[in-house]
């Protein structure tokens, strides 16, 4: 049989305020336990939540860049349900009045082919707090530094075709909600967390299949093998003539495979109803324009400009544009240096070997972008070739000094004085007469070859530093006799 | 609108109320009779009527982005029955 997977996706992206959503609270990761809650987290009696101004600006952006209703009247709900880790007994979410309507975002997957995805709705709502199941005399330990940190749930239509187009989305958001700062992106400590629903239809079907949810998976490389895991165990089950079982399941990345965690049907009753602890937020048009009027250019503008302006390749400009730190490295080095593409591929190449081979992300490069961009300026003045740069970066990595500098200490400047090169190949062709014979007997494409023997001896003599570009015609003519 | 036992035994286990058996029969008839005054209210008319989500015609207050709490672990940990190592302790629960 030949199967459609249909793929609707959750994203929750922990909003980078100071304090808490209903709380004056601190936010942040690895604090000691219950250090950073209020009776309010707590769930004590008589707390009342009051809404952080700050995580309604960050929703109302997002909504924007994603083309998005911006609710104009949203309202808090309760969503209810008993588990330790959250003290009230409900979590307070958004149900009907969502702050963010529908939207959509239009993803381009590596072989350039791009769809769009519907967004259906973006909510607030507090996380929960930890549990932690070691063993304290056989009893679950609670950590409710967590609780009511605000959290933005993106909600996609069941628009996404495959595990591609699924982490290419998640990948967009990712990039989006970091250049609007509204999220530090750090999947790793669960800034960032998806939740999959994931069904199969026979091609050609209208109706969609059973879904299971795949829930918190935590990285675009699992988001990625949750999904074909998934797709491989529905369709095993449906090809023998089973039913799926509508469920929530957990990725183990270990055995990568998914596993029951409890049944859907019987397990929620959330029984949602509006939060009588808050009143509705009512916007105003002068505040959602004001907002809208503040966002930064979002990754995708940015990719068409470094096309427009700087003559980049899409593909170039995708990557470039991916990450908001390795755009402005980008345009920094650009800044000095006035050649985009020569930016761009070192940028991309060199640079980004180097940061991989030490895991290190671009805003916390060794070299900066400036000290990049005078490197290039002397590749682009012909000063030393692009083999030799690539020695100069690697000192310059290493804290050896500036461009200029190393170029000055180790005396790498290209020779570009044409009676040196001369008399150089010269005594070059006189310790290779086999060779000059053999060169001047054979057919023109032959020596287009053989030039190459030449080239090779007189870099080696030059020790790299003959400038190539005049090193070649002046060989050629030389050769002719 | 009445509802089953069953119905008032799942809704105690939503809520985490232990009910005994001759308390089942009673809680029926009460949410029976309050769910009748319900399915009255429910031959209004309210074709067009936006749903009330709050009595008040007020809009929500907001509060600044500051950290204005300071660590009360102490306090907090003193009114639970059982913690260890900063934790909260309670019965072990595994999903």
């Amino acid at each position: 049989m030949n199967w459609e997977v249909v793929i609707g996706l959750e994203i929750h992206t922990q909003l980078t305020t100071k304090s808490k959503l209903f709380s004056g609270a601190a936010v942040g990761f690895g604090a000691e336990p219950n250090t950073q809650t209020t009776l309010v987290d707590l769930g004590m009696p008589g707390a009342l939540p009051v809404f952080n101004k700050e995580a309604l600006r960050m929703a109302v952006m997002f909504g924007h860049s994603i083309n998005a209703e911006i609710g104009m009247t949203s309202v808090f709900a309760r969503k209810n349900y008993f588990y330790p880790d959250l003290p009230k007994g409900y979590q307070t979410s958004q149900m009907d009045h969502p702050i963010v309507g529908k939207g959509y975002l239009d993803v381009t997957l590596e072989d350039g082919t791009t769809s769009r995805i519907g967004i259906t709705r973006a909510h607030l709502e507090e996380d929960a707090g930890k549990s932690l199941h070691e063993d304290f005399q056989g009893m679950t330990g609670i950590d409710l530094n967590r609780s009511s940190t605000p959290l933005l749930e993106i909600v996609s239509e069941p628009d996404i075709r495959s595990a591609k187009e699924a982490v290419a989305y998640v990948k967009m958001i990712h990039s989006i909600v970091t250049y609007l700062g509204i999220c530090d992106g750090n999947m790793a400590e669960g800034s960032m967390r998806c939740d999959i629903n994931i069904s199969l239809r026979p091609k050609g079907q209208e109706e969609y299949g059973t879904r299971t949810e795949i829930k918190n998976v935590n990285s675009f490389r699992f988001i990625e093998k949750a999904i074909y895991t998934e797709i491989e165990r529905q369709a095993d089950i449906l090809e023998d003539g089973g039913r799926i079982i509508q469920e929530t399941r957990l990725y183990d990345p270990e055995k990568n495979e998914t596993r029951s965690m409890r049944s859907k049907e019987d397990a929620n009753d959330y029984r949602y109803f509006p939060c009588p602890d808050l009143l509705p937020i009512i916007l105003t048009q002068e505040y959602v324009d004001g907002i809208k009027a503040t966002l930064p250019e979002l990754p995708s503008q940015k990719a068409e400009r470094f096309q427009s302006e700087h003559k980049l390749s899409e593909y170039d400009a995708n990557v470039l544009s991916s990450s908001r730190a390795m755009a402005d490295y980008f345009e920094d080095t650009n800044k000095v240096v006035q050649d985009a593409k020569l930016s761009a591929n070192w940028v991309m190449g060199e640079l980004s070997k180097l940061l991989n081979q030490e895991q290190l992300e671009i805003q916390d490069s060794p070299v900066n972008a400036s000290a990049l961009g005078e490197l290039l300026a002397r590749v682009k003045d012909n000063t030393i070739n692009g083999k030799t740069a690539k020695d100069v970066l690697q000192s310059m990595w290493n804290g050896e000094g500036s461009a200029d500098e190393i170029i000055e200490a180790k005396g790498l400047k290209q020779v570009t004085d044409t009676g040196a090169i001369e008399a150089m190949i010269q005594t070059i062709l006189d310790a290779n007469a086999t060779q000059v014979e053999q060169y001047r007997s054979a057919d023109e494409d032959k020596q287009k070859k053989m030039i190459g023997f030449f080239v090779g001896q007189v870099m080696k003599a030059s020790q790299g530093k003959a400038n190539p570009s005049v090193v070649n015609p002046i060989l050629a003519r030389m050769l002719k006799g | 609108m009445s509802i089953d036992k069953e119905d008032v035994q799942k809704i105690a286990h939503l809520a985490r109320l232990a009910l005994a058996e001759e308390g089942v029969d009673q809680y029926q008839q009460s949410l029976s009779s309050i769910l009748a005054l319900v399915g009255e209210m429910q031959s209004v008319d309210t074709d067009g009527v936006e749903p009330l989500s709050n009595p008040l015609e007020m809009t929500q207050r907001l509060r600044e982005d500051v950290v204005t709490e300071e660590n009360r672990r102490k306090d907090f940990l003193a009114n639970a029955p059982e913690s260890e190592a900063g934790l909260f302790l309670v019965p072990k629960v595994i999903d």
